[in-house]
Order: C-alpha cells, then sequence, then structure tokens
C-alpha cells in the first residue's frame, strides 16, 4: 500500500485517537496539548486543550459553551484548508452532523485517513452536507450501527408532530432535543413545513440558537419558554411548540406546560422500549448520525482499503463489512457517549 | 394498514385514556368502512384470521438478510416482531401496500402455507410500523394497552349513544361492524340484538359516606355481604352460555367449570369465586388470591381446575326463560332467583356451581356496623344495601344500591424507592415502594412489602415529590433510592385490602391494593411497623 503503516498514523490510546507524527488527538476525552475538533458535542469538543484545530464555525460553538478562555490557541481552518503538523497535512471536510462539524482527512508519505466524525447523509438545513473522501482508512462512527436503525423521512417525522399539534390543540408540544444541532434543525424544519408560529425554548438553548442566527441559519421567531409570575402562564402555552434539552422532558421544569405531550426527537425513538422507558408520548425518529443504510453506502461510496469502526456498535458493522469482503476492525474507544442523538 | 399501523404506534405512547378516546374517535371519522370495523376488531381481540407463527417470520427473515446482523439486532431490540420488522429490506413498488380490510379478507380466503407467502409480499411494500403491525395481527400478539371497554366507549362517543346500548349489543356484532357504524352515524337502523345469551350492562353501587347515612331508610332497603370475588355475568340461553366481566368481556373459556355446570336459561347477576375443593358441604370460600390465579387466562388447566374450582354466589336475576325480569322490583327479582336455585342449600358435592348470596338480617345502622366489622367469613368485604323497589337500570343510578366496604387494613412503612409516574405526572416521583422492619444480621433493615401510588393529594403529591428529590441517595434510570434508616425516613401509612403469600416478593407477601392512608411527617421511622405484624395477619387468615 503505502510506506506508513496506518497504526503508526492514528492509534487508539486512553485519551483519544492520536497521531504520533503530528503529536496531536482528534477529539480527546482529555486534556492534550494539540487536539483537531471534528464537531462542538460536549463528548468530542472539551474545554482545556492548549490548542485546538476545528472549522470556525465548531471554535465559536466551543466559545459559547466553555467561555472564551475553552483553549490556549485557537486554530480555525476553513474546509478544504491544510494545515501541516509535523510533516502530517491536515483538513476538515464537512460532515453534515451538526453546524460545524467536519470530518478530519490526515495525510503522511502518501497514506491519507479520513476521521468521520459523526456523520449523516440526510439533508439537513442547519450545515453543510457529508462529502465523500477517497482514502486508504475510513475511520467510522457506527452509533447506529445495527440493520433495524434506518431513519424515516425527516419531513415525514416533523408532521407527524404537526398532525398531533392539530388533533390536540389544547396541548403544549414539548419537543425533547440536544440543544446543539438537534434543536435548531427540528425548528428548521418546521418552518420548512410551513409553521411559522413562534417557537419557544428552553433556557438552555438560546445561547446556541442566538449562535445559529448569527452564523446565518434563520430559525423564525423565538421565545423565552418562561412563565410570568407564574399566573395563568398554563395556557399560555396551550398548541405551542416548546423545545428543550431531553432532561428537562420530565423534569420540573416542564409542569408550567398545559397537559403535555412529550416528544422525543432522537434516532433511538426508532426503537419502541426505547421510547417507553423515557414516557415519550409522541416521539419522532430524527437523527444527526447516519442510519445503516448511510453507513455501509459511505463506506462502498469512499471505498476504503481498510474499514475501523469507532464508537457504537462496532461488531454488526465489521460483521458486514467482512461479508461484503472488505477488511475491518473495530477501534474501541472510550469515552464517546452515543445517547446523544 | 398504514393508517391502522399510525394509530397503533400512536395508542402505544399515549397514557391518558381522554387522548387515546380522541384518537380512536378520530379514527372513527377519517377512515371509512370496512377499514374501521376491521381495527375495532383487531383491538379488541375479537379478529381471528390465518396464524403466522413467529419461528415462521424468523424464517423469512433469515432468508432475506444475514442471520448473524438478525440476531444480534434482536438481542438488542427485544421484541421478534420488532426487530423483524426494521431489519426487513423493503422494496416500495414491489407489491401493492394492503389496507388492513384487503389483509383480513385475502387472508382468510388462502390456505395456511399459502398465508405465509402472502405475508412475505406484503413485508416488501410495507413500512417498518405496517409490517409491526401485521406481524401482530398474524402471530396474535397484539397488545397496545387499549381495553375492549375503551373502544366500547369510543364507539359511543363517536356516535353520541349510551355505552351501555353498545355492550348490550356487542356479543351479536361481527367484524367488520358496518351495521354498528351505520347506526352511530344515524345512517342506518340500531342493529337488533342477534346472540343469544347477550351481556346485559351491570347496575352497580354507591360507596357509603357518613354523610349519605340520614339519606338512606333502612327500613326500605335489603342488606347483603359484599363478597370479595369479581362481579360477573352468567348467561345460558339454549346451547349458548357465557360468563362475562362486569364490563361485558367474554371470560367464559377460562371457567369451563361453571360454563358446564348451568342447569337454566337464565341470567344471573353474582360474584365469581373460588372453593375450597376439601370442603364438600358447602362452598367454603377461598382468598382473593386463589381466584386471581384463575383471572386473565384464555384457558385453564386441569389441575388448576382441581385445585381452584370456581362456583358463582348469586344475587340477582336478569332475565329467565325468555322473560326480561329488569324491570321488576328487587324484591320480585330476588323471590325468582330463590326460586330458580331452589330451596336446598348447594355445595359442591352436588356437583352444583351456583348458590345463593343470603339476605342479611337488618338491624339498625349501629347492628349493620358491628356485621361489617365482624363478618362471619373472611371472604367478605363488607355490606350491600339494595333499594327493595330498586328497577335493574345500567350504570349507578342515584339511592338505590350502596356499598358500604370494611375498613382497610393498615400498616405504618417507610418510603424506600421512588418512581416517576406516567402521563401527567411524568415530571413527579408518585410511585413509592414501601418497606416494613424486620432483624437483618447487621440489626433492622428495611424489607420492601409493596408500592402505591394512590391515595395522596395533588399538593401532597408536591410536597412527597419535593422529599423525594431531597433525600435520594441513588438513582437507577427512573427510579430513585430515598434514604431510609432507623434515623430518618419519611413513615407512609398505607392502607390495603388484604395479604396473601408471594415467592415474587423479597418479604413473601402480596398486598392487595394498597394506596397512601396519611403522610405521617411527625413519625420518627425507626416506629414505623415491623414484619411479624404483616406475618400474624397472614397466619390469622390462613
Amino acid at each position: 500500500m503505502t510506506g506508513v503503516q496506518a497504526e503508526a498514523l492514528l492509534h487508539p490510546t486512553p485519551k483519544g485517537l492520536y497521531c504520533p507524527p503530528g503529536d496531536f488527538f482528534i477529539d480527546p476525552v482529555a486534556d492534550v496539548d494539540r487536539a483537531v475538533i471534528t464537531h462542538g458535542h460536549a463528548d468530542h469538543a472539551r474545554a482545556g486543550h492548549g490548542a485546538v484545530l476545528a472549522t470556525p464555525e465548531t471554535i465559536e460553538i466551543m466559545a459559547t459553551r466553555y467561555g472564551e478562555g475553552f483553549t490556549r490557541t485557537r486554530q480555525p481552518v476553513e474546509i478544504g484548508e491544510v494545515t501541516v503538523i509535523g510533516g502530517v497535512s491536515v483538513w476538515l471536510v464537512p460532515a453534515g452532523h451538526v453546524l460545524g462539524s467536519a470530518q478530519a482527512v490526515v495525510e503522511y508519505q502518501g497514506m491519507r485517513m479520513v476521521v468521520t466524525g459523526d456523520y449523516k447523509r440526510r439533508r439537513d438545513p442547519t450545515c453543510l452536507p457529508f462529502e465523500p473522501v477517497s482514502c486508504d482508512v475510513l475511520i467510522s462512527e457506527a452509533t447506529f450501527g445495527l440493520p433495524v436503525f434506518r431513519h424515516p423521512d425527516t419531513a415525514g417525522e416533523v408532521r407527524k408532530l404537526l398532525a398531533s399539534l392539530r388533533r390536540f390543540p389544547e396541548r403544549t408540544h414539548l419537543v425533547g432535543a440536544y440543544a446543539l444541532g438537534k434543536a435548531q434543525r427540528i425548528i428548521c424544519h418546521l418552518r420548512e413545513e410551513g409553521y411559522d408560529e413562534t417557537i419557544f425554548i428552553h433556557g438552555a438553548m438560546k445561547k446556541l440558537c442566538d449562535l445559529y442566527s448569527r452564523l446565518g441559519v434563520d430559525l423564525g421567531p423565538l421565545a423565552d419558554a418562561t412563565v410570568k409570575d407564574g399566573r395563568g402562564a398554563k395556557q399560555d402555552f396551550a398548541g405551542k411548540v416548546v423545545v428543550c434539552p431531553p432532561s428537562a422532558m420530565n423534569a420540573a421544569w416542564a409542569r408550567r406546560f398545559a397537559d403535555p405531550i412529550t416528544c422525543f426527537a432522537s434516532g433511538w425513538m426508532r426503537v419502541r422500549q426505547r421510547a417507553r422507558q423515557k414516557g415519550v408520548e409522541l416521539p419522532l425518529i430524527v437523527s444527526d448520525h447516519a442510519d445503516w443504510d448511510e453507513l455501509t453506502d459511505t463506506v462502498r461510496e469512499v471505498d476504503p482499503a481498510q474499514l475501523w469502526v469507532t464508537h457504537g456498535r462496532e461488531d454488526a458493522l465489521v460483521r458486514w463489512a467482512e461479508v461484503e469482503g472488505r477488511y475491518a476492525k473495530p477501534l474501541r474507544l472510550v469515552g464517546y457517549e452515543d445517547e446523544n442523538d | 394498514m398504514i393508517r391502522f399501523a399510525h394509530l397503533l404506534d400512536r395508542l402505544i405512547f399515549t397514557p391518558g385514556r381522554n387522548a387515546k378516546l380522541r384518537l380512536l374517535t378520530d379514527y372513527f371519522a377519517e377512515v371509512p368502512d370496512p377499514e374501521r370495523g376491521w381495527a375495532v376488531a383487531a383491538i379488541t381481540r375479537d379478529l381471528d384470521v390465518k396464524s403466522v407463527k413467529p419461528a415462521q417470520i424468523k424464517q423469512l427473515v433469515y432468508a432475506r438478510v444475514d442471520g448473524a446482523l438478525f440476531d444480534m439486532s434482536h438481542d438488542y431490540v427485544g421484541d421478534l416482531a420488532e426487530a423483524a420488522a426494521l431489519i426487513w429490506p423493503e422494496k416500495p413498488g414491489q407489491n401493492y401496500v394492503p389496507t388492513l380490510a384487503d389483509a383480513v379478507e385475502t387472508l382468510n380466503d388462502v390456505t395456511r402455507a399459502e398465508a405465509l407467502e402472502v405475508v412475505e409480499r406484503w413485508f416488501d411494500a410495507l413500512d417498518a410500523s405496517g409490517r409491526w403491525a401485521l406481524i401482530k395481527l398474524v402471530t396474535g400478539g397484539l397488545r397496545i394497552g387499549v381495553a375492549a371497554r375503551l373502544v366500547k366507549v369510543a364507539l359511543a362517543q363517536y356516535g353520541d349513544k349510551p355505552i351501555q346500548e353498545i355492550e348490550e349489543l356487542w356479543h351479536g356484532l361481527e367484524p367488520p361492524y358496518t351495521e354498528l357504524f351505520a347506526w352511530l352515524e344515524d345512517r342506518g337502523p340500531k342493529p337488533a340484538s342477534a346472540a343469544h345469551a347477550p351481556f346485559r350492562p351491570v347496575m352497580l353501587s354507591h360507596p357509603i359516606e357518613e354523610a349519605d347515612k340520614p339519606k338512606i331508610d333502612l327500613s326500605e332497603m335489603a342488606a347483603e355481604w359484599k363478597w370479595d370475588g369479581i362481579r360477573v355475568q352468567a348467561v345460558r340461553e339454549r346451547d349458548q352460555t357465557r360468563i362475562y366481566s362486569r364490563t361485558g368481556d367474554d371470560i367464559g373459556p377460562a371457567f369451563p367449570d361453571i360454563l358446564g355446570a348451568m342447569p337454566f336459561d337464565a341470567a344471573i347477576d353474582g360474584e365469581l369465586l373460588v372453593f375450597d375443593p376439601d370442603i364438600r358441604d358447602r362452598f367454603a370460600v377461598r382468598p382473593f388470591n386463589d381466584l386471581q390465579q384463575r383471572l386473565n387466562r384464555k384457558t385453564v388447566g386441569a389441575k388448576l381446575l382441581k385445585s381452584n374450582p370456581a362456583f358463582i354466589r348469586a344475587y340477582d336475576l336478569l332475565w329467565c326463560e325468555g322473560e326480561d325480569l329488569r324491570p321488576l322490583p328487587f324484591a320480585q327479582r330476588r323471590a325468582r332467583l330463590e326460586a330458580l336455585l331452589g330451596e336446598h342449600d348447594a355445595s359442591p358435592a352436588g356437583d352444583e356451581r351456583f348458590d345463593l348470596s343470603p339476605i342479611v338480617d337488618l338491624g339498625g345502622w349501629d347492628a349493620l356496623a358491628a356485621a361489617r366489622a365482624n363478618p362471619p367469613d373472611e371472604a367478605i368485604e363488607g355490606v350491600m344495601l339494595k333499594r327493595r323497589s330498586s328497577v335493574y337500570v345500567p350504570g349507578r343510578p342515584k339511592g338505590e344500591w350502596w356499598k358500604w366496604k370494611r375498613e382497610p387494613h393498615l400498616v405504618d412503612a417507610v418510603m424506600m424507592y421512588a418512581q416517576r409516574g406516567h402521563g401527567k405526572r411524568s415530571s413527579y416521583y408518585s410511585d413509592y415502594t414501601f418497606g416494613v422492619w424486620r432483624e437483618g444480621e447487621d440489626g433492622a433493615e428495611l424489607v420492601p412489602v409493596g408500592k402505591a401510588y394512590s391515595g395522596f393529594t395533588d399538593q401532597e403529591l408536591r410536597k412527597l415529590d419535593k422529599y423525594v428529590r431531597d433525600n435520594t441517595i441513588a438513582r437507577y434510570g427512573p427510579v430513585r433510592s430515598v434514604r431510609a434508616d432507623q434515623d430518618q425516613g419519611l413513615v407512609l401509612e398505607i392502607a390495603f385490602e388484604g395479604l396473601a403469600r408471594s415467592t415474587r416478593h423479597k418479604s413473601g407477601l402480596a398486598m392487595r391494593f394498597p394506596r397512601v392512608n396519611r403522610l405521617r411527617w411527625d413519625k420518627p421511622s425507626a416506629e414505623a411497623d415491623r414484619i411479624e405484624m404483616l406475618e400474624a395477619m397472614l397466619e390469622g387468615s390462613a
């Protein structure tokens, strides 16, 4: 194949995926001197690294979440802009996961490896679409790496929510959605379906929604889901859409709403038992991760010499690749939370 | 099929009764005949289609996808029908998407072997929800948390008709119920009650509160014991015999011992009870727990029939040999019932399965209170008062029948775990596991004895919820463990109806209908009751 062994260019360590010749980590789960960050979700992007190389949007997201001092050195790089670190060329390519999300491409002595980070292939109005990059080694996520995960059409799921609003106009529709990405994406899809009323948001989402707006993602009219003096407030939210982090759906906070219907926008909602455990009344199967077909189609399209599979259900995707006659191995990276979708 | 599958998807996750009713009535309004009628039959489990075994579904999947991937998926998802529905590689456009009516009608026309092929072809055309519904339908596993009764209520609401009329008609109707819908939509006449041995909607009683006593003239009343079984209606008309629950569900197939021992054409209102098979000269009623084992079954084995034989203690006669007795006053119906059952005392020795619930002598309120406090049989849970002039009408007419239940048993227990509720209560810790003290290896320890989720006001619930949040020591998913030791803990006064031995609980006992009677914020946890107190109750009743 080439002069350098893939394992010598990138290999898993307890702190995360490490590149010895460049002396940097990709999405490290502990503090390091130099980090390449694929996207702003908390389990991939942590505060406290010496230097952070990421897209300008991801840098902004990290500053919004962790404060301006989240790293000593910011290295915002545009999509496709090549940085050479210790002889290793590094550049970022859109991953289609959330605003600013990117795949990390690492090239050294003729060996090219692509770390997908979290990604999806279907359209997302809030971010650039995934671009396949041919490579020797594809390091793919596998959050939904089981063939039971086939996410349905997103617009159809959002229409379920709108149909429920028409059927239960006296009830608040409380949509649990991850605060970075999913929330804004759901809001955009609602707008695309013609829903132009004010959408109410939980306080924990305000900063990120403001940032999205500032970065050019039009979310339409938003307002805080706060109560005025606690009186008559319940009726103010009757028949409204309120978006909140999943953890708030069943928290004391949710009591301010009129007989709420809890809706959870997540790829995990595909499995009934998951929805039932969380006490969800209207599951919306909307994911920011690739489903099984997207994962396997992407591997076929990129057609790497080796497939390394990380965080998620590695075994099934590795099994599939082997049946296809591909070289594949699980890369047991720790520290990523597959619940966040 | 798609619309039906969407309805099921919504019903499964909807906890509220009113919301379920709205989903059902909207469905009736939006979906035409015969589709909606087949849907009703599927949900009330009155639908009979060619069955396919789960193992056959599995074989279909193995033929289409990598078996190892399916096994991993099945492990992850848990439910076979769901795993198969999700993993199936669909081929849109390969086949027509069947309606529920297509599915039912086609499956009734083909052989068992052909049925599997038909199902396989539909899998290609349907989406995951549709496949799931189809699998559940043909494997007979459609359980979606909607009782048949709720569907009948929805039909009544949809047509703005009294629920009793639907219940009375129900067992004479056949899917897909087009005549019924025509009547509900005022397009056709009320369907004639075609069934033999139909259900007659039951008359219910009011609980007696202290304030009610002055309104009740005891001289106009007849008193009976209130038996601790379940209310049933046993009906025989010519060759048809049925036993209905109080909501009109036919539970007869689980009680062949009674079905085969009904010697008269009549509709008897009475209590279903289990008797001690070793006592032959009279029906010696066994505790409710013994009856429990016979309930919620489709069929019953010979062993259980022998160990837990059932009988009916009759207290009313609604119909007899073609004559509707419901317009007669209670006193006359009672006389007819006594005449029907005969002079002699029925017993297991005579191969009989019906006896008469006796009329109790009525003194004044004091005598009645004494009888209620110390009934002659453990299986008595209170007294009933029935106005002698009362005609039999469905529902709960005011002032006609009263029930005066025994005071519940009480125990002071300590809250150990709390779990989030459902629906409106999903943000509250509203389900409490409580325990009593026992002597452990390291001194006194709490052993859980039950779980309660009712009996408190909304205001008390808010205080309880705060208490749980403030005193959490560990969290397991939706469950929180709260501090409960000799020095600190919240004492709940728990009311319950009875105790039984149970191998399923750590404490070895199971409580019947436990609920919170009072919050004992004032009582030190160390002073809560001990397991020996409950053990003694069990000994006393055995």
